[in-house]
């Protein structure tokens, strides 16, 4: 299974082996993780709670693992995305890459992230000494997103 | 001619409901349509009025404006997204 979506952790050396598992093939293996962090916008985050819409969140992960797969002559996509309440330094995203060569292995699993930031439906609240508050989406995301030359996500309203 | 809403995050928040069904009024034939729809329903559902930044989704996939809606759909009506 290529697509995770789930409240536990994951061990992250045992996701990257798997990629090249039995794959002699491979030569390269890019990895990203993304972790909580303790501040946001200059508050202290005491904790965060992922929202997410369940059945779109795994097809939209599908559907961005198919596109870089259309992008790229790749050998194994594997992306995992937590939701659920969350600490500071906590895993929250993996996303992992294996080709033959570093190329396509790095553009591949940015690619993921930068489709991934702006249309798989994840939500956070963050918990600060001033309350909960929803994290507002951010322009650089959208515009992470757009360098890859596609049409960003559509905008209702716009 | 009943669908299914959907609200996410501070948008749910807002209009105060996660979920509901809905009979689809005649001149509701888009995805853009429905969001005025319910916009005018006036007070806090202002929130997805022309302007503020909604997005939406059609049957688990992002939407646009012009998007059709008919029997049986899910749509949802969410802030941008802020995973990862």
């Amino acid at each position: 299974m290529s697509v995770s979506v789930q409240q536990a952790d994951f061990d992250v050396g045992a996701e990257i082996a798997a990629l090249s598992q039995g794959r002699l093939e491979v030569g390269a293996v890019a990895s990203f993780v993304g972790l909580v962090r303790d501040v946001s916008g200059g508050a202290e985050v005491a904790a965060m709670t992922l929202e997410h819409y369940p059945g779109m969140t795994e097809r939209s992960l599908e559907d961005i693992v198919g596109e870089a797969r259309r992008r790229w002559q790749l050998d194994g996509v594997r992306v995992i995305h937590r939701y659920g309440r969350l600490e500071p330094g906590d895993r929250i995203v993996f996303v992992g890459v294996a080709g033959a060569h570093r190329g396509e292995a790095f553009a591949a699993c940015e690619f993921v992230m930068d489709y991934l930031k702006t249309r798989a439906p994840f939500w956070k609240l963050e918990e600060t000494p001033d309350g909960a508050h929803w994290v507002d989406a951010r322009d650089s995301d959208d515009s992470a997103a757009a360098r890859w030359g596609t049409e960003s996500e559509p905008r209702p309203g716009d | 001619m009943n669908i299914k809403i959907l609200y996410f995050a501070s948008l749910r928040d807002t209009v105060g409901r996660a979920e509901e069904s809905f009979v689809l009024p005649s001149g509701v034939a888009t995805v853009g349509d429905l969001r005025a729809f319910l916009a005018d329903r006036g007070d806090k559902w202002d929130a997805l009025a022309e302007g503020r930044n909604v997005r939406a989704a059609r049957n688990q996939r992002m939407a646009n404006p012009a998007d059709p809606v008919g029997p049986g759909d899910e749509i949802a009506f969410f802030p941008p997204v802020t995973g990862g």
